[in-house]
């Protein structure tokens, strides 16, 4: 038995894209323990539901994240509209669910990118990236913001999509589809990137279960768990399966979100076939009526969770996010417990973390 | 088998264009809808101060009295709330962006003096004198 060290690993790491310390408890070189922190970028998010009226909210809770912004939007104005009632239109919802599916191809196609990066493959992560700055053309086409789209309001969305840019939009998707294979080869084949993965960051189902893990890292464990099957905006007329992987490792949650990537690119092609015409949003007026309301969204990283409560004026009381990041942090230690001191960016990539999202 | 592979990538990669842009050279194309700055056709403004009540970040001072309409560009976050909200649609969302700086920048806009309201002509009215009374003084 070794002597035990304690290595500080971030906030500020090469590796990592946010700030999460953790405290790695050692004993040569394998990590005995660790002890995450994290409370480096709080902004009080939550306490600006005093100041600003529920319609202007929807502006601040989009910006709780830069990659799945338009999922905070719509759950924020989920909650909001079932408070009030409010029946959005089917237009409104088909266009939420669209551009929410292009957030899920352009977070995951980021993340492939960190993960290539993290175990040193950097021409992979520039292909990466390199597709992904289509999605965001895409954005910036459709919505007018490249990350924060300001798009999804309380009664509907704020802009409407032609039917010549929809089509658009899909052969965009269905090019880059192409190329996407090429390097899908590349993670699923490659030896290097199979000597980083396979085998490292193993989380049983039961531990997964028992710990409450969220998103691609449960569905990575074998846990058949989305969202989008409890019927969320049209994801019921879409008819998609979960894309569910049994091994538990890193190589396994890396396959899960290479799948989910094609799974959107559907999605969004069948949604494009289905979209009614019609209306894209109902005027909305009044206070919120008193009371609580709930909602679940199934964003990149997992499910999130949505809080509203109404008091009977322009200002809701209070509103509380819970992100999947912070359901997959438990695991993500668990994960920790015994890998090599090497290994630890990678675990800690795997789980996509959003720490900015975390602590909002 | 994968040198053959890289070696087709790198000869196709040679003939393919940048993925990425050449910037100051060739200049950024924006998209029609592309939010990039907020402007203000301040004559048809009516500093009605809407916009800043209902701005998100508080970047917008509207003053009626000096005929003032002031935004703070490092503050706008550009969500077009503004233009979404006046009445007299004098707000637009432009979509070029602002030229970079390191310091804050704030933009006034101030309108033109209100012209004048005609004042209606009334023709003064010829009141007829009244004729002087006399006082007779009283000789003692």
């Amino acid at each position: 038995m070794g002597k035990r060290t304690i290595i500080p690993f971030g906030p500020q790491h090469p590796v990592l894209p946010e700030p999460v310390h953790l405290d790695l408890v050692i004993e040569d070189e394998k990590v005995v323990e660790a002890i995450p922190s994290i409370g480096f970028i709080h902004r009080g998010l939550e306490k600006l539901v005093e100041k600003k009226e529920y319609t202007e909210l929807v502006y601040v809770i989009e910006r709780i994240c830069g990659i799945c912004s338009f999922g905070h939007g719509w759950g924020y104005c989920h909650t909001v509209e079932g408070l009030m009632g409010i029946e959005i239109p089917e237009r409104a919802e088909y266009l939420r669910t669209i551009w929410h599916e292009l957030s899920r191809v352009h977070s995951h196609l980021l993340w492939l990118g960190l993960l290539a990066d993290g175990f040193g493959f950097e021409s992979l992560f520039m292909h990466c990236w390199r597709l992904r700055e289509r999605v965001l053309d895409l954005f910036e086409k459709t919505t007018g913001g490249r990350v924060i789209f300001s798009v999804c309001k309380v009664g509907g969305v704020r802009k409407d999509i032609d039917k010549e840019t929809l089509d658009e939009m899909v052969s965009v998707l269905r090019g880059m589809e192409k190329e996407l294979k090429e390097l899908t080869e590349t993670f699923i084949n490659d030896y290097s990137v199979k000597n980083r993965l396979v085998g490292v960051g193993y989380l049983s189902k039961e531990d997964a279960i028992e710990l409450c893990a969220v998103g691609p890292m449960a569905r990575a464990s074998g846990i058949r768990q989305d969202i989008r099957l409890t019927g969320n905006g049209v994801y019921d007329k879409l008819e998609f399966e979960p894309c569910v992987e049994t091994a538990g490792d890193c190589y396994a949650r890396t396959l899960v979100r290479m799948r989910e990537v094609y799974q959107s690119i559907d999605m969004i092609a069948k949604a494009v076939e289905l979209i009614p015409d019609g209306e894209i949003s109902v005027p909305v007026k009044g206070n919120v009526p008193k009371g609580e309301f709930m909602a679940r969204l199934e964003q990149p990283r997992g499910e999130a969770f949505y809080y509203s409560k109404g008091a009977d004026s322009k200002f809701l009381e209070r509103i509380r996010v819970r992100t999947p990041t912070n359901m997959n942090i438990p695991a993500m230690v668990k994960t920790l417990q015994g890998c090599d001191l090497a290994d630890v960016p990678m675990l800690i990539l795997t789980i996509d973390p959003c720490i900015s999202c975390t602590e909002r | 088998m994968a040198a053959f592979k890289l070696g087709k990538m790198i000869l196709r990669s040679l003939f393919k264009k940048p993925a990425t842009l050449m910037y100051p050279v060739v200049p950024r194309v924006w998209q029609e809808r592309t939010r990039g700055h907020i402007e203000n056709e301040i004559n048809d403004c009516i500093f009605c101060g809407i916009c800043q009540k209902k701005c998100p970040t508080n970047a917008l001072v509207v003053d009626k009295a000096k005929r003032s309409w002031t935004i703070e560009r490092m503050q706008c976050i550009q969500c077009s709330c503004c233009v979404e909200v006046c009445p007299k649609k004098c707000l637009t969302n432009e979509n070029t962006y602002t030229t970079p700086s390191t310091e804050k920048v704030v933009d006034t806009y101030v309108g033109a003096a209100p012209e004048p309201k005609p004042v209606p002509k009334v023709e003064p009215k010829i009141e007829p004198k009244a004729e002087p009374e006399v006082v007779e003084e009283k000789a003692e």
